[in-house]
């Protein structure tokens, strides 16, 4: 729909009924704002969200098509194709990808917040476990039953609560 | 926990009570969190969710909460039971319709759940009724902590908590408020509102969420941003815009019975009566005319009916609602003549008719 009184959209509109008869009035911002029929908005920070991942994922670089995470196996382009991560170390290794990507996101790149008070594994603990996990999975589809004992007493081993 | 116990109450954002509750209809605060040591659930083998169930189920059993939670299998469950799950909020879409072992902890009030292996290992949720943000806050971050305790949650410094999604990652919060709009509707400035919420980073849904539709003037206005904010400063941003939407909603009410009070009286006195008589009512129908009736009771206009019967005629009237009342299962047709009956026979026991 059109201003009234120019042509560009309207985005304010009235409804005005006097003696039963319905008065219609469609304005653009400016032009509602000159005949003083709004105030000014007062809400007006300039950030529009953005939330469809694939549409923002930017150029993609040779390099980072050719990554694959070692921990949980997902490469990069899968991580494009899908808008998901496969396991919390993917921020460590795409990580050139996604900074660029969580800054359109957001419009920040660090966290600000609630830390967890007790336990936190080091990155590399955690990318060691999920990759272990990975293996072990590797090893029950292939029917290794040896090997897939083994990975599973290392995993108790090293302390692998939740 | 017994899903039929459910059909008798309302739940917990559905009650009317609380600040703000002619409009403000729930608060709700949801964070997602993940294990560090496994791979995110739509990477993870059967056998791999299973392991994460196990361990997330035996973890929230041990949580000194009162009172306690109950665990419900999702796989276990007819899909009426799951679908009234999602009528009540308690569950996602997502989580409903996914594959392999997943599950979800609740309170009998309805006021927490746990979801387990939805798109993150675990999305915790906490419901208030009316405006009570930061109640649902403190609630949401007691729960938090406790499980922390138990569990080893995947977290960086720089990115704060790991995410399936990177929309989510950093607090992985999402704050959210439901309101009922009706006024800034029929006023067409509800889409100036909208336009203003998203230049500020804010979004708006309908009733259940993501690309659902604003049926009986419903809307959910929740947080965009989770990374390089704290989760204060996420609530206060929220918080800066609900009054001001409260007030507009307010004006447009009052302005609409200052110039056309005997309009708005007939909407309202129409509404009730085609829910009084109808024969034939679909649920989207239901949901407009109940919208008016809850406005004309917030206006004084009408005095037949109130809140806390709306409120629950609006969830009772959704299809798995209506189906686990009437006990079998009905389809489409069949539904429309049982919501009707329904409708007439609730409103003929709330007795009297429209002033």
């Amino acid at each position: 729909m059109k201003c009234q009184f120019c042509s560009n959209p309207a985005t304010v509109h009235l409804t005005d009924i006097v003696d039963s008869h319905k008065k219609e009035l469609h304005l653009c911002q400016s032009c509602a704002e000159q005949h003083q029929l709004v105030t000014k908005q007062e809400l007006n920070l300039p950030a529009i969200l953005q939330n469809l991942i694939g549409q923002h994922l930017g150029p993609q670089t040779d390099e980072l098509a050719r990554l694959t995470c070692p921990a949980c196996g997902i490469k990069y382009m899968e991580f494009r194709a899908q808008g998901r991560l496969g396991c919390p170390h993917d921020y460590v290794v795409f990580r050139s990808g996604l900074a660029p990507l969580l800054q359109r996101i957001h419009r920040a790149n660090h966290h600000v917040g609630k830390f967890p008070q007790h336990s936190v594994l080091a990155p590399e603990q955690q990318a060691e476990l999920v990759e272990l996990r990975h293996r072990l999975q590797s090893a029950i589809d292939r029917e290794a039953y040896e090997e897939a004992a083994r990975l599973r007493d290392l995993l108790r081993r090293k302390g692998c609560h939740g | 926990m017994n899903l039929d116990s459910l059909t008798h109450t309302s739940g917990e954002w559905l009650r009317g009570t609380g600040p703000e509750s002619d409009i403000v209809i729930s608060s709700r605060i949801r964070l997602a969190r993940n294990l560090a040591a496994f791979p995110f659930t739509n990477r993870a083998s059967t056998g791999q969710k299973a392991e994460i169930e196990a361990l997330l189920r035996e973890r929230i059993a041990k949580l000194e909460l009162e009172p306690k939670l109950s665990y419900l299998s999702i796989p276990a469950l007819s899909s009426l039971d799951r679908q009234l799950l999602v009528e009540r909020q308690l569950i996602s879409r997502e989580l409903a319709a996914a594959d392999g072992p997943r599950g979800v902890a609740l309170t009998p009030q309805e006021t927490i759940s746990l979801m387990v292996n939805e798109e993150d290992h675990l999305r915790l949720q906490v419901m208030r009724s009316g405006y009570s943000l930061e109640e649902a806050w403190h609630e949401i971050d007691r729960v938090d902590d406790l499980l922390e305790q138990r569990v080893t949650y995947a977290f960086s410094e720089e990115f704060g908590y790991l995410t399936a999604c990177p929309t989510n990652v950093g607090t992985g919060m999402r704050a959210s408020v439901m309101l009922h709009l009706p006024a800034l509707e029929y006023t067409k400035q509800i889409e100036k509102v909208f336009r203003a919420l998203q230049k500020i980073n804010l979004a708006v849904r309908g009733l259940y969420g993501e690309g659902s539709r604003a049926s009986g003037h419903f809307y959910q206005i929740s947080n965009q941003v989770t990374l390089g904010k704290s989760e204060t400063g996420i609530l206060n941003e929220i918080q800066s815009v609900i009054p001001q939407i409260i007030t507009y909603e307010r004006q447009a009410r009052m302005s609409w019975l200052r110039d056309n009070r005997q309009g708005l009286q007939d909407k309202i006195a129409r509404a009730y009566g085609t829910l009084c008589s109808a024969t034939m009512m679909t649920s989207e129908e239901t949901m407009d005319l109940l919208s008016a009736v809850r406005l004309g009771i917030n206006l004084h206009l009408i005095e037949a009916i109130t809140i806390p019967t709306v409120n629950e005629l609006f969830i009772y009237t959704q299809p798995a609602h209506l189906q686990k009342l009437k006990g079998a299962s009905l389809d489409g047709e069949e539904r429309n003549a049982a919501r009707a009956s329904y409708l007439r026979q609730r409103l003929r026991e709330a007795g009297a008719h429209p002033n």
